[in-house]
């Protein structure tokens, strides 16, 4: 993996998103970073299941919320250290996805996607009803939470520099997947899943562990983002618009690729901005959002990246 | 001989309709075995039922010893049973090399994935895709696509190999190089059962033959047996005397 340019290029990447706001003591430079690289992680992870495994994940954002609140409760009420409750959190996190995949994978295209807004819908109410993680309330983080990293302020900047660790590493597991035989097998299973299974890829098991494996680092990341913000709270940890906005970056920056959700990411967020500090748009950004991934679905399916790689060859081979 | 393939009283119904009745039939090691009759005989369930992809409701099914009734084709291909579709399905945006990988790294041998690559470049050279093994598969000719059926199949290294009407489409000397590619894999020991339409094609490959009739076997012998038996002239001609066609086959 490492003979090829891709891996250097991500890290040398993340090197420079590290360290370009350290140095430069650049704050809105960093908060803009990071909520970019949150849009990453999440569009990078669920560019497993709908770029290779060709299964739209509708629920992709309750790994990224059940992940946060399994953070924060422990950072919270049991005074874990951050690295450790973040961790535990995507291993649970994906321990579940793993039961949840052998179950819900069963069922196909439409059926399938319609079964991910359940679950997305049915942990929100369940979090909601939930005494021990403040209900419809949410958690809160007391002050004294971030004493352990030395403060809020350097605390911030240490969470920054994790999100951008397991944004790496969410490209890396990406490119690796890829350029396994487990990809092999997830990418002729997207193609025609019938004739994976003639050609002997077991299905129902590769399914389910890439939904798991989808789940692991958004789980880690949502850990990170909600200490960082201090209170988690069911509407913002579990909402539907947001996994929807995670499948129209995947959709821009090309399903399938690597750094195409990146690229994806990066632009909706950019957009978002824009939208959202617009006097005429500010309401409409999902509208907007929607428009996208009809236009994109109809115009240019390979996404930017396909685009790109149909138009200049050499590209297929530097950034896959 | 010991068989490969053993069909024992095997029946499948869809709804009302019975399509395979009580059907028993072996496919010897190193043997092609034909599998013909008219349209709607059940000669694609069968291979269906064998490989994985419906369930008998009666009957069971035993591959080179081992009981698959009822497992799902994944299983069934990683014994080393594989199979060529008669509808080709080609793994569309995948290349010729990596559909054939496919074949490889999932097959019997359950390569690893640089070794499959290689494995799967001297078959797609063997059965003539070498210059297209770039080429998106979805872009392949229909012969392309046949030939890249049997590539694939093969890629896994099967110890048996179901072929599904691999000739259709094909024009008459796309139809001989396909019977060349055949042959020759019979000659490295794998067993093949084949369904076919084109008879003169089918009766020269065959060592014996088997003809299906309403879901179940109506006869089966030797190609020039088959040929000449009148149960099977009146069920392919609807005539019941011997004709010319008959005499031609074999």
């Amino acid at each position: 993996m490492w003979r090829r340019p891709l891996p250097w290029l991500i890290l040398l990447a993340a090197l420079g998103c590290a360290l370009i706001p350290y140095w430069t003591d650049d704050v809105q430079l960093r908060e803009g970073l990071l909520l970019a690289a949150v849009y990453v992680i999440l569009a990078s992870n669920l560019n497993l299941m709908i770029g290779y495994a060709g299964y739209i994940n509708f629920g992709n954002i309750i790994f990224f919320g059940l992940g946060g609140y399994i953070s924060v409760y422990l950072v919270s009420e049991w005074h874990w250290p951050l690295p450790a409750a973040a961790i535990l959190a995507g291993v649970a996190v994906s321990a579940v996805a793993l039961l949840f995949g052998l179950g819900i994978l069963r069922l196909r295209g439409a059926f399938f996607a319609l079964a991910t807004i359940g679950i997305n819908e049915a942990v929100r109410q369940l979090v909601t009803n939930f005494e021990p993680w403040g209900g419809a309330s949410g958690i809160y983080l007391a002050f004294d939470a971030y004493e352990p990293l030395g403060g809020p302020m350097q605390a911030l900047w240490i969470v920054y520099f994790l999100v951008i660790a397991v944004t790496a590493l969410s490209l890396l597991l990406s490119f690796a997947i890829k350029n396994s035989k487990f990809g092999l097998g997830l990418i002729a299973i997207g193609q025609n899943e019938n004739a994976a299974a003639t050609l002997g890829v077991p299905t129902p098991l590769y399914k389910a562990l890439v939904y798991s494996a989808s789940a692991v680092l958004p789980a880690i990341g949502g850990g990170l983002y909600f200490f960082k913000s201090g209170i988690i709270e069911p509407g913002g940890a579990f909402n539907l618009g947001t996994s929807i906005e995670a499948i129209v970056m995947v959709m821009l920056g090309g399903p399938g690729t690597v750094i195409g959700p990146a690229l994806g990411a990066a632009l909706y967020e950019e957009l978002r901005g824009a939208l959202l500090t617009s006097d005429i748009f500010s309401h409409f950004q999902l509208v907007i959002a929607g428009a996208l991934l009809l236009l994109i679905v109809l115009f240019i399916p390979g996404g930017l990246m396909g685009f790109i790689h149909r138009r200049v060859a050499w590209t297929r081979r530097w950034l896959e | 001989m010991s068989a490969v393939l053993e069909v024992e009283a095997v029946s499948k119904r869809f709804g009302g309709v019975a399509a395979v009745r009580d059907l028993s039939l072996r496919v010897e090691e190193g043997e092609i075995l034909g599998l013909i009759g008219p349209n709607g005989a059940g000669k694609s369930t069968v291979f269906n039922l064998i490989n994985g992809v419906y369930a008998p409701d009666r009957g069971r099914i035993v591959f080179r010893g081992t009981d698959i009734t009822g497992a799902p084709p994944y299983r069934i291909a990683r014994l080393g049973l594989a199979r060529a579709h008669q509808i080709v399905q080609p793994l569309a945006g995948l290349s010729v090399l990596d559909n054939c990988t496919v074949g490889a790294c999932f097959g019997r041998e359950d390569l690893p994935l640089e070794e499959a690559r290689a494995a799967a470049r001297e078959v797609a050279a063997e059965v003539g895709l070498g210059t297209q093994i770039d080429m998106p598969a979805g872009q392949l000719t229909t012969a392309g696509k046949k030939r890249l059926e049997l590539a694939r199949a093969l890629s896994a290294r099967p110890h048996l190999l179901l072929l599904d009407e691999v000739l259709a489409g094909l024009n008459p000397s796309e139809v001989e190089q396909m019977i060349d590619i055949v042959r020759g894999i019979r000659k490295r020991g794998v067993a093949i059962l084949i369904i076919e339409h084109v008879m003169r094609a089918i009766m020269s490959l065959s060592d014996r033959i088997v003809v299906l009739n309403l879901g179940s076997m109506l006869a089966q012998g030797s190609p020039s047996e088959v040929a000449a038996d009148p149960q099977v002239i009146t069920a392919y001609l609807g005539v019941a005397e011997p004709t010319q066609d008959a005499g031609h086959v074999s």
